[in-house]
This record gives C-alpha cells, sequence and structure tokens, in this order.
C-alpha cells in the first residue's frame, strides 16, 4: 500500500531532522522523507497537521510475558498496547519461562509477534542456561536464531568467573550484553530504596551499592573481555556518573534508564503502594534528578519502558510479597514529551533516546525516518491532554504507577512496515 | 509524612489502628485516658464490661505468639466480646493468596475486628484496605513496621510514673534495625511532645536515616543514656549473628548491656523497661531486669487495659454521634 | 433557658431525705449502701448521706462501660472509676441519680450492680422525676420533684456547689 503522511513535523534524530513535509511509504519502506516525490500516488493519506512524524519506538526493555506467564498478559494484547504507545520494536529479556536459551523459544516469540501483526520482537538471549548462572547458554545458536544481544534479564550471575566468561563468549559470538547490575549479597532480598522511607515503612532495604558495585566489577570485566555491554535500567546517581566516566575513558558502553525510574521516587512507595513496588527500586529525589540530568546529556543513551504486566493477585498483597514491575507501555512517549514541554530536552533529544538510540544499541538499521527505512513510524499530538485512567488501560496489566496522571501528547497513528496498526 | 492516614475517619476518629505515626497528640492522649478507666477493670472480682458484648473478634495472627495473642484475647473477653484464633501459617501459601482467601471467609461470616500480626511490613494495612467498611484492624505488630498496642502500652507506663512529656529525655537501645516495636515507640513519643529521644546502637543495627524520624543516633551506650528519664532495652534475637550483624551475644552484653553500674549514667530516678520477653545477660542483666527501677511487669499489665481502649474505641465509633439519653 | 436555684434545690433535698427515711423504716432497711450514679448522682447521694447522717460509705458507679448506646456515641476517655467500698452480695442498696429520664441509665447501673454481687433489693432515689419521657419500666421509690417538660426540653444538674439545675430547649427532639 502507499501511504503519504502530509504537513507534519518531521521529527528523525538519526539524520538530525526536525523541519515540516511528508513521508511517502510504499512497499513497507519510506520512499521519500521531506517532500513527496511528484510521481508518487498514494493510496491512503493521512493528514498530520499540527502533529509530529517520528520513527516508531525501539524499547530495549518490555516482557510480553509469553511463553509461561500467561495468565499476566500475552504479546497479542501487548502488542496492542504498545502500538497505542507508539512503540513498534521491543527487546524482550530473557527471563520467560521455558528461558530464552533455545531456539525454539525464539522462534516461538517470533511467531506470535508475526501473528500480532502489531510489534517486531528482538528477543535477549540468557548469557547463562535458564539465568541459572553456571553453564553457559548456546549464544552462536541463538544469534543465529535472531537474538539481538545476551544478557542476564536482572538475576545477577555471582560468580564472577562465570560472569567473565560468558562476557567473553558473547563477544567472541558477537552478541552485545545486556546487564541489569545487582550484587545479590549487597540486594539481600531488599524491596525498597535504603533510605528514609524504607526505615519508615519497615521494608527491608536495598543499598545505592548493591546496583553501583555491580556496575564497578562489570565495568571492569568489560574492559577485560572487550564485549560490547550495554547496562540495563540505572537506578542511582553514582550509577549515572559511573557510565560517563567510564564512556570518557573510551570504553564502548552503553546504558539505559527505565522511564518509572525517571519520573518517580521513593517517596512515591508511601502507604505501601505496589504498584510503585519496582526493580530497580524507586530512589531518591538526587538519583531521579541525575538520570534525567544524564538522559539529556547523553550519558544515558536510551529510556525504555521496563514493561511488566502484572495479575491483580500478584500486586494484592504486603508490599514485600507482592510482585516487582509496573505496565508502563502505554506511558512511556507521553511521560517523554513532559520533558519537552518542560524545555529539559528538545524533540530530537528526547525522541533520540526512544528511537535512534536503541536502534544503535542492538545494532538496528531502523529507529529512522531516512529513504529506505522500514516504514515504522508514528504520528504524534503533542498537545492532546489525557488522564491515565487504569480501567481504559490496553495492556493486561493494570499495575501502572501513574493511574490519575495528566499527560499531554498521544499517539495517532502507528505504522508498522508500512500498515497501519494503530489509529486513535 | 503519610499518605491519607487510613486509620481515622472523617471526623477524625480512630476506625483501625494500625501505627502510631501520624497520630495528634490529642489522640494519643484519648487512647491513654481510655487505657486508664480500663485498667481498674481487670482489679475487680468480675472482670468483664459489656460494652463490645454480641461483637465477633478475630486474632489473625500469621505469626506465632502465645504472649501478644494472649493479651489481646483477655482484653476482647474483659470487653465481653466473642473471640476466634487464627493461626495461619503465612509459608503455607504462595504470596499473599492465604491473606486475600482468609479475609474473604472471615468477612462471609461478618466478624468486626480482626487483630493481625504478620511478619511483613504493612500486612496491617493491606488488610485494612480490603475488609468491609465498619471492621476495625488492629495491628499486633507488622514485619519491622509497627507495633502500636505495645508502644501505647509503653508510654502509658512512662505517663504513670513520669506523666511531663515535653520534658523527658528517653532513651531506646538494641537491635533499632528490626525492630517494630522501636518504629512505634518513636512516633508515640514524638506526637506525645517528646524532644530529647535517642536510639543507642552498633551502627549495624541502625536503619538508613533514621534520624529523620526525629532522634538523636548513639552508638555507645553511657552517652546515650546520660541524664535519660527512661531507657528502655530492646531484644535481641539470635538470628542477628547470622548476617554478620553482630559478632556475639558475649560482645552485644559487654558493650550494650544494661548493668546496674552503666544505669548511673542515667538519671537517679530513671525507669528501665524492656518490650519482652527478655534475654538475660544479653540486653540486660538480672539485676537490672529484676531491680527497684525496672516497670518491666508493669508493662505486661498495661497491655490489656491498652489493647480494650483500642478496641473500644475503634468499634465504638458508628454514625450518629449524638448526644447521650439519660 | 430556666434555671432552678440552691434554694428550691434544698427543698427538694429535704423532701428526698423524708421520704427516704420513709422507706427505710417501712422495710426496716438498718444499714443500706447508698450508691450514687456519676456524677449528678454522686452529689445527690452526698447530700442525702449528710442529711441522714448514715454511717456506711458511699459508693460511686459509673455506667460509662454498661451504656446501650456505646456504638451510636462511643465513650468519654476520662471515666473516674466505678468505687464501691462496700459489699454488694446480700445487702439493701439505694441508688441514687440527679434526673430519672428514660431509664436506660438506672438498668445500665441495675446491670453493673449485679457485676459486683446479689444485693437484698435495690430502691430508687432520684432529684427529679420526669414520668412522662419512660421508655423501660423503671420507677422512683424517692422524688424530689416530678417535672412535665416538653421532649425538646432537658433538664442538667451542675454541682457540686453551688448545685443547680438547667433546663434547656433544642430546636429538634
Amino acid at each position: 500500500m502507499k501511504l503519504l503522511i502530509k504537513n507534519a513535523r518531521l521529527l528523525d534524530p538519526a539524520t538530525e531532522t526536525d523541519k515540516k513535509g511528508s513521508l511517502a511509504v510504499a512497499k513497507g519502506r519510506i520512499v521519500a522523507m521531506g517532500r513527496k516525490p511528484n510521481d508518487f500516488t498514494p493510496d491512503k493519506e493521512i493528514d498530520a497537521a499540527g502533529r509530529w512524524a517520528c520513527p516508531g519506538i525501539i524499547d530495549l526493555g518490555a516482557r510480553f510475558r509469553e511463553p509461561g506467564l500467561e495468565h499476566k498478559a500475552a504479546i497479542a494484547g501487548e502488542a496492542r498496547a504498545a502500538a497505542a504507545g507508539g512503540i513498534t520494536t521491543v527487546c524482550y529479556p530473557p527471563d520467560t519461562d521455558p528461558v530464552i536459551d533455545t531456539s525454539a523459544v525464539v522462534e516461538l516469540i517470533h511467531r506470535r509477534a508475526d501473528a500480532s501483526g502489531r510489534i517486531r520482537i528482538h528477543p535477549i538471549a540468557a548469557l547463562t542456561r535458564g539465568l541459572a548462572g553456571e553453564y553457559l547458554a548456546e549464544m552462536a545458536e541463538l544469534k543465529e536464531a535472531g537474538c539481538v544481544a545476551a544478557g542476564n534479564a536482572g538475576r545477577p550471575i555471582v560468580n564472577t568467573q562465570i560472569l567473565r566468561r560468558a562476557l567473553e563468549y558473547a563477544a567472541s559470538v558477537g552478541l552485545p550484553v545486556f546487564i541489569q547490575p545487582e550484587d545479590s549479597f549487597l540486594r539481600n532480598n531488599g524491596v525498597a530504596h535504603e533510605g528514609a522511607m524504607s526505615t519508615r515503612l519497615g521494608l527491608p532495604p536495598i543499598a545505592e551499592t548493591a546496583e553501583t558495585v555491580a556496575l564497578q566489577q562489570a565495568l571492569l570485566l568489560v574492559e577485560q573481555t572487550g564485549v560490547r555491554a550495554h547496562f540495563c535500567r540505572l537506578s542511582t546517581a553514582r550509577s549515572a556518573a559511573m557510565i560517563g566516566a567510564a564512556k570518557k575513558s573510551g570504553l564502548p558502553v552503553t546504558a539505559d534508564a527505565a522511564v518509572a525510574n525517571l519520573f518517580l521516587t521513593d517517596m512515591d512507595i508511601d502507604g505501601y503502594n505496589t504498584d510503585c513496588h519496582l526493580i530497580p527500586p524507586l530512589r531518591g529525589q538526587a538519583d531521579r534528578d541525575a538520570l534525567l540530568r544524564g538522559v539529556a546529556d547523553g550519558t544515558i543513551d536510551a529510556v525504555c519502558s521496563d514493561h511488566q504486566p502484572h495479575d491483580f493477585d500478584a500486586k494484592a498483597a504486603p508490599f514485600s510479597l507482592s510482585e516487582p514491575g509496573a505496565s508502563t507501555l502505554e506511558v512511556l512517549l507521553p511521560l517523554m514529551l513532559e520533558r519537552v514541554q518542560r524545555k529539559a530536552m528538545t524533540p530530537l533529544q528526547m525522541l533520540r533516546c526512544l528511537t535512534a538510540a536503541p536502534a544503535a544499541v542492538i545494532g538496528l538499521e531502523s529507529g529512522t525516518l531516512r529513504k529506505d527505512a522500514n516504514a515504522d513510524i508514528i504520528i504524534v499530538d503533542p498537545d492532546r491532554s489525557w488522564t491515565v485512567d487504569r480501567e481504559a488501560m490496553l495492556s493486561s496489566g493494570r499495575n501502572t504507577p501513574f493511574h490519575g496522571w495528566e499527560m499531554s501528547g498521544r499517539v495517532t497513528h502507528t505504522i508498522l512496515g508500512g500498515r497501519l496498526v494503530f489509529e486513535g | 509524612m503519610t499518605a491519607d492516614n487510613i486509620q481515622l475517619d472523617d471526623q477524625g476518629r480512630l476506625k483501625h489502628f494500625l501505627s502510631t505515626e501520624g497520630l495528634s497528640r490529642q489522640l494519643l492522649t484519648e487512647i491513654l485516658d481510655y487505657a486508664e478507666s480500663f485498667a481498674g477493670v481487670s482489679g475487680r472480682a468480675v472482670k468483664k464490661v459489656p460494652l463490645l458484648r454480641g461483637r465477633t473478634i478475630v486474632n489473625l495472627f500469621f505469626e506465632a505468639s502465645t504472649r501478644t495473642r494472649t493479651t489481646f484475647e483477655l482484653a476482647a473477653k474483659r470487653l465481653s466480646a466473642d473471640v476466634l484464633n487464627l493461626n495461619v501459617d503465612a509459608s503455607a501459601t504462595s504470596k499473599g493468596e492465604s491473606l486475600q482467601d482468609t479475609l474473604h471467609n472471615l468477612e462471609a461470616m461478618h466478624c468486626d475486628m480482626f487483630i493481625v500480626r504478620h511478619n511483613n511490613s504493612g500486612a496491617a494495612h493491606f488488610i485494612a484496605r480490603q475488609v468491609a467498611p465498619g471492621v476495625a484492624v488492629i495491628n499486633a505488630g507488622d514485619g519491622r513496621h509497627a507495633h502500636p498496642t505495645q508502644a501505647m502500652l509503653d508510654v502509658f507506663t512512662i505517663r504513670r510514673h513520669k506523666p511531663d512529656f515535653e520534658s523527658l529525655k528517653v532513651a531506646i537501645v538494641g537491635d533499632i534495625m528490626h525492630s517494630r516495636v522501636a518504629r512505634s515507640e518513636i512516633h508515640a513519643l514524638k506526637g506525645l511532645g517528646v524532644n530529647d529521644v535517642r536510639v543507642i546502637a552498633p551502627r549495624t543495627l541502625l536503619p538508613a536515616a533514621i534520624e529523620t524520624l526525629g532522634v538523636q543516633v548513639h552508638d555507645r551506650l553511657e552517652e546515650g543514656i546520660d541524664g535519660v528519664d527512661v531507657v528502655m532495652m530492646l531484644r535481641l534475637q539470635r538470628e542477628r549473628m547470622h548476617g554478620a550483624l553482630l559478632p556475639s551475644e558475649n560482645e552485644f552484653f559487654n558493650t550494650y548491656g544494661l548493668t546496674e553500674k552503666k544505669l548511673r549514667a542515667a538519671k537517679a530516678d530513671a525507669i528501665v523497661m524492656h518490650p519482652g520477653p527478655i534475654n538475660r545477660g544479653v540486653e540486660i542483666d538480672s539485676r537490672v531486669a529484676d531491680g527497684n527501677r525496672s516497670v518491666i511487669l508493669q508493662q505486661v499489665s498495661h497491655g490489656i487495659a491498652i489493647r480494650m481502649a483500642v478496641m473500644a474505641m475503634t468499634m465504638g465509633r458508628k454514625p450518629g454521634g449524638e448526644e447521650a439519653e439519660e | 433557658m430556666t434555671t432552678i436555684d440552691t434554694g428550691e434545690i434544698e427543698q427538694f433535698l429535704t423532701t428526698m431525705a423524708r421520704q427516704l427515711e420513709d422507706y427505710l423504716v417501712e422495710r426496716g432497711f438498718g444499714d443500706p449502701g447508698i450508691i450514687g450514679i456519676h456524677s449528678g448522682g454522686v452529689w445527690i447521694a452526698q447530700a442525702l448521706h449528710r442529711a441522714l447522717a448514715l454511717e456506711s460509705p458511699l459508693g460511686e458507679l459509673n455506667i460509662a462501660f454498661y451504656r446501650d448506646d456505646f456504638s451510636r456515641i462511643g465513650m468519654h476517655p476520662r471515666v473516674t472509676p466505678t468505687n464501691l467500698p462496700f459489699e454488694v452480695e446480700g445487702r439493701h442498696i439505694i441508688l441514687v441519680d440527679d434526673v430519672l429520664y428514660t431509664g436506660r441509665t438506672i438498668r445500665a447501673a441495675m446491670n453493673e450492680i449485679f457485676d459486683y454481687g446479689r444485693p437484698a433489693s435495690i430502691g430508687l432515689a432520684v432529684l427529679i422525676d420526669r414520668p412522662d419521657a419512660r421508655e423501660l419500666p423503671i420507677q422512683a421509690d424517692v422524688t424530689g420533684k416530678s417535672l412535665h417538660l416538653q421532649p425538646n426540653e432537658h433538664v442538667k444538674l451542675h454541682g457540686p456547689e453551688p448545685l443547680a439545675l438547667e433546663i434547656t430547649t433544642t430546636n429538634d427532639g
């Protein structure tokens, strides 16, 4: 189908484009950006006056719970929610059940994604079998099956020698590694950021060093092994500083932060609000502010949703017994738009964290509006206000910490490979 | 600083008793005054009053505790209520299923009050949010968060000996980090106007940012209890040696254990308290525990009056509030 | 609002003392236990105790825990506890209150007395009786003064010195 999006403000961080114009799409690819080619006769036109046209969002960490946790959510449903949130590509952490350590699981995920027709899923392979931290997973086979990276999905590899070998092997296979840094001993079964709030509420604390010690350790091993490493879901100011220093010294590392850690702090768990029970935990104001600065100046390359949909029972329990995670696909972009509204970031800067930067992390050619790229495009009305309503969410997981929040900005169209997969 | 205080109804009366945090001085004082009234009942031949006759009170204990459960049971019976004792194994089923299902089953039986003890911080809050309107929840201890009735019986005891809260210096000694009693104690004391509250413990047993609760922090016992009117010793559990929090009970006793000699740093008429059960020779020397400054046994007897008070207050609160008829 | 002053109250007390003396003599109750209901009844009981020069100590009853309207109005925190310095078992009791209105206070008082023991008898002495307002089958044996008031009028005894009765009118019933 030939599609023409006209009168849009074209925003493409990868090409530093910010101008009014149109996008021509044919055969699933972008044919022209800027001015409509004279010989292009579209089958469908979208008038995007007053709105933005951007690359579809690439989310480096979202869990759709298939296979294994279908009582929480499934690919078909979450893909619909993702499309509504303007997310066209998702990286799938390996902690499914079974774990992504065989090509069969990779194939299942690809099939389900294709069947939904609304999302591209790039599975992340497990670094170790069963994510148990003991034996290496068959990363070559998993890369062959289509995995874009290998990671630990937030389950620490305690044995540092095994961690080193896993990083080396991934480097050898040519897979970047996604590391969510956590020292399990310092984590000590904690559930909330170590601070005044955890003390008041009597919740087992998670020290800042649970993240920074593991990060430091991993940085040194990355240096030693030469693997390309992406550090996931950073939550502390110190971690942002450490990444900045590592980059400065020439280490090829990248990092992301979960959107919740950019907008919430440990104050939000007051009253034992289980929707704010997250891992990594919501930390202090200084941490949040440092992460926002890191995102604005590029120290932290990408922002992801860290989407973790949960069934009702998982959150209907006393805090430490509730399962951590928030359902965030539908608020990722609207929350980040707030940064632009506050003039903390320009539209291009903001979109970079959601498109060009994550694409670079996993080596995708998409995440851009340049000619011949995949036509994964979203049209955004930056001024449309709406209120987050738990009951109106499309995700099967209603566990949102943002219920009642006023948002300004919404996706009106999502196009995947040239097909319209969402219109709102 | 707490989220809307779910303990209070829209007229500021107690509808649940979950924590001493965020309660006004007036309300805390009211609890103490009610307890004074009830203290007399236990001394009579007929130790009952018909206040809660026909009500059903459920002791929902997910954490075993004979002492606390018995005091609550006695308090309920002295108010003429019917009591149901449920000991639920918290680990039996997965992740809060037992909590939800147990609650729903009990609600179907129209119980009026749940007294909850659980090893998870926030469990009592969780239950209070689930129960039907009109059902009261009393926190008998949740994880390391709160043990409000213990704190109230402690300040009740203090008030009987030293009624001028504003001028008091109070020291709490021991495993502050894991202590729900310590936290509730601090909120109650501050709420009643005690300005000088000290916590004394080795660094490993002090929780992060504890000074934000309005207390001075000491890691030396003599320094911390210098000139205090009340010394409250907390129980040290054996498990603290695991997890590298302390090297030995012996060393703890030598550095933080309350002996007659160490007690001299406090005021000459200072009282010694302990929420119990006491570990003799670990946190406190027998001679001090049994000595004439110790009010530990009084604390125990005050427990029933305080529990009767909070039960009566949370139940006697139906809409209306008209003048009493003669 | 009307006030009945101390002078008139003295007269009511004299009437009560006389009636009580007759009551006790007729029945041959030599050593009754006088119990005043907090707080107005206690003041009246003290006056009667003086007037009749009784030797046995006075009892003071607080019915806060026995009221039947607890669920509706709760309790007042400061409650002077009940103090009965004599054995109730087998004793002839004179229960004293300031105003007899619906009768519920007396019912609560009797329930409480029975929790202390089984009295031989209970007689009721009240300063003011409002016979129109009764909701339970309870009557006074000794009455200082009978008042017929409107439902929206309320009478309250102030004391202990000087004793004064205040009659107020409210808008609702």
